[in-house]
């Protein structure tokens, strides 16, 4: 398969893998952000191969992982609602509210849908005029120019039953609340190729200069990642702390213009809740008053919905690197995939879910 | 219809006719009375024709077999949609109890068929399920030798679930289990993997493109016995269904207590089953197969496994996918394509697209 079979080339892979332990000389703190690259990593096995002076942590690029609680429970609230139809991308089903998820809600009867898309979610609307649709609109960067359209379309047609719960997060803020937090270990950035495919690379050089750390936009297949990492690993040694790109065959300094000015129409910059870590300044996006008529917040009464977080989870301490899931006393006993306390248990981005799925040292544990 | 009851000409109080019904189903099929027994005898009989099924009686009273042991196994089938490319609930739902017994070793002999419809369904999709249902059973070589019908209120069920018991006989020399896999062993695979799940996901018509991907349904008793007949041995064979290779391929490190390694580059997939999977974020070692089966061999008896398995039907994309270890007893493993080790769990719960 073409962009495909050719990032996953071993001998290609080892090649990059070589030319990383030749340039290696002291240990390095790098963190993937993405989920999607943790599970690359983690699916690839490509954390073993490297040399033990690289240590990667892994950030807070779940989009399902940092979706707050209290909009999971609002999620829960609505959907629960007779006459909703409740649609979501499909690993926010399992996500665990305060003692619920979604497919509890459906089970219950509840009519909770998964889609690809969420114009998929518009289309039901229109075929559905006496129900209200609502579609929960989360994610980074990267899903924020189609649920910015969906929200045009449903409004240029005229759908009074179509509305969003919107819980979407920017990368940069985040890069800058791990980089600036007082136990920060993070040396160098591998940036999200699928984010930058969107918005370009060109908010991420302030921040390399402001902190003296090195972000280099990286792909997802395990050739893109190892070229990341020695391109991370190259600027490191040179004591370069600039922004650059290994991802060029989807990455433009600038972006994708047209997609940034959907998003520019429909959503405005707003502080934001991250689960596990808090608010973080200006993180989010959320509507823009002239669409506020298609915010499922305002459409329902949830307002009031604010739970608190279990105890037990460390979600919060992973998703900034600050640990790492086999230190949490409740990884693979209290907390599984079947039964996660919190977020990043859940979706296969999550550093946790990673971990029990393919983490080899799970079994040299148990072995 | 029109024409007859124009030509009724009413003349003081009668009864009105009853219609017939012979078009979708309605709760009186399930009633027990007359309406049960024109669809049996309508629906079901002729497709699923035999000497025992025919009799009408109670239960079927059958043969032993000479020697060997029985083999029972039971099996639901619900499918949305109903068809699909490659297959329909009816294949489904034979091969599914036909492979069951295969995979202990058992020639499968008779089934038994019990269906639930849903009120409102049209008896032409139902005689299309039986049409294939007789199709498949005549391929593996079984008869449908009893069943049951019941009819379930509108709403209450989705189309037609049917529910497969088989009966089938092991010989002697044969000791097949899942917790007979043995360190040393050479695990095999009959073909690529993903093509039902992929299948069945796009027909549902979910997905914002269209695959060519089929459906892999198939019985696999012939492909069972021509592997038995080169070599009496096998320690432990299973069909990768619902959880994919990765599920049952943990199923049989934990009931043989032993560690099972892959080699992630010889597991063969269709390009376009891994497109599919690619754009879903799924992996295909979980996705659903109804036409597949590892074998764990000893290693001196692998190839000429192989190529019996390449010469049958449903055998012709085998190959070796890895072998099995002593410990981490319980452990499925994987090296990756390049080089890395993973470790490859159950499923847990639904399978679910990955946002991005």
């Amino acid at each position: 398969m073409r962009y495909i079979t050719e990032y996953r080339d071993v001998e290609l892979v080892q090649g990059v893998l070589e030319e990383i332990k030749s340039t290696i000389t002291k240990p390095w703190v790098m963190m993937e952000i993405c989920g999607g690259q943790t599970h690359s990593i983690m699916r690839h096995g490509i954390d073993q191969l490297l040399p033990s002076q690289i240590e990667l942590v892994h950030g807070p690029g779940c989009p399902v992982c940092v979706t707050p609680l209290e909009l999971i429970d609002k999620a829960l609230a609505i959907a629960s609602q007779p006459g909703v139809i409740f649609t979501s991308y499909g690993d926010m089903l399992r996500v665990p509210g305060s003692g619920s998820d979604l497919f509890s809600v459906r089970a219950a009867g509840g009519d909770v849908r998964v889609v690809y898309s969420p114009l998929d979610a518009v289309k039901i609307a229109q075929e559905n005029p006496e129900r209200e649709v609502v579609f929960f609109a989360i994610g980074f960067e990267t899903t924020a120019p189609p649920n910015a359209m969906s929200v045009f379309q449903a409004q240029r047609q005229g759908l009074t039953n179509y509305s969003v719960l919107v819980s979407h997060v920017r990368v940069p803020p985040a890069i800058h609340a791990i980089l600036g937090a007082p136990h920060n270990r993070v040396q160098g950035f591998l940036a999200a190729g699928h984010v930058c495919a969107v918005m370009g690379y060109w908010e991420y050089q302030p921040i390399a200069e402001q902190y003296g750390v090195p972000i280099v936009v990286t792909g997802f297949e395990p050739l893109d990642i190892v070229q990341g990492i020695l391109h991370v690993l190259r600027l490191l040694e040179e004591n370069r702390a600039v922004a650059e790109n290994a991802y060029t065959r989807a990455v433009t300094f600038e972006g994708n213009r047209p997609a940034q000015q959907w998003i520019d129409r429909v959503f405005e910059p707003c502080d934001r809740k991250w689960r596990g870590i808090g608010v973080i300044p200006e993180s989010g996006w959320r509507l823009r008053p002239e669409y506020a008529d298609f915010d499922a917040e305002l459409r329902f009464d949830v307002e009031a919905i604010q739970p608190e977080e279990s105890p037990l989870c460390i979600a919060g301490q992973i998703l900034q690197g600050l640990k790492k899931p086999y230190d949490c006393s409740a990884f693979r006993v209290q907390c599984t995939p079947e039964n996660p306390l919190g977020a990043t248990m859940v979706s296969a981005e999550g550093a946790c879910a990673a971990y029990y799925r393919y983490g080899s040292r799970a079994v040299e544990r148990e072995g | 219809m029109e024409d007859e009851q124009e030509k009724v000409v009413i003349h003081g109080l009668v009864c009105p006719r009853p219609l017939t019904h012979d078009e979708t189903v309605l709760l009186g099929h399930g009633s027990g009375g007359k309406m049960t027994r024109d669809l049996i005898e309508g629906t079901f009989y002729p497709p699923f024709e035999n000497p025992t099924l025919l009799r009408g009686d109670d239960a079927a009273v059958v043969a032993r077999p000479e020697s060997g042991r029985l083999a029972v196994s039971t099996d639901s089938h619900i499918v949305s949609p109903l068809f699909f490319p490659g297959g329909d609930i009816g294949r489904l739902a034979v091969c599914g109890t036909v492979n069951d017994l295969a995979m202990v070793g058992a020639r499968p002999l008779w089934l038994t068929a019990s269906f639930i419809l849903e009120e409102g369904l049209p008896l032409l999709i139902v005689e299309r399920v039986t049409a294939s249902m007789k199709a498949a059973a005549g391929e593996a070589g079984v008869g449908i030798i009893a069943g049951d019908t019941k009819v379930a209120e509108r709403g209450k069920a989705d189309g037609i679930f049917i529910s497969t018991t088989g009966v089938g006989w092991v010989p002697n020399n044969r000791n097949v289990s899942g917790a007979n896999a043995q360190p040393g062993d050479v695990v095999l695979l009959s073909g690529p993997i993903g093509d039902h799940g992929i299948a069945v996901l796009a027909a549902r018509g979910e997905l914002a493109f269209e695959t060519i991907v089929e459906s892999d349904i198939a019985p696999l008793n012939d492909l069972v016995e021509k592997m038995f007949a080169v070599c009496p041995s096998i320690h432990a064979l299973r069909d990768p269904t619902r959880g994919g290779l990765a599920t049952a391929l943990n199923e049989i490190a934990r009931q043989s207590g032993v560690a099972i390694q892959l080699e992630e580059e010889k597991i063969p997939v269709r390009p376009s089953v891994m497109a599919a999977c690619e754009l879903l974020g799924f992996d295909p070692l979980y996705v659903a197969n109804e036409g597949k089966l590892v074998a764990f061999v000893p290693p001196g008896d692998a190839e000429v496994i192989l190529g019996a398995m390449r010469s049958a039907p449903y055998g012709d994309g085998a190959c070796r996918i890895g072998s099995v270890e002593a410990a981490p007893a319980g452990k499925v493993l994987m090296r990756t394509a390049i080089g890395g080790t993973r470790v490859v769990d159950m499923l847990s719960g639904e399978m679910l697209p990955r946002i991005c």
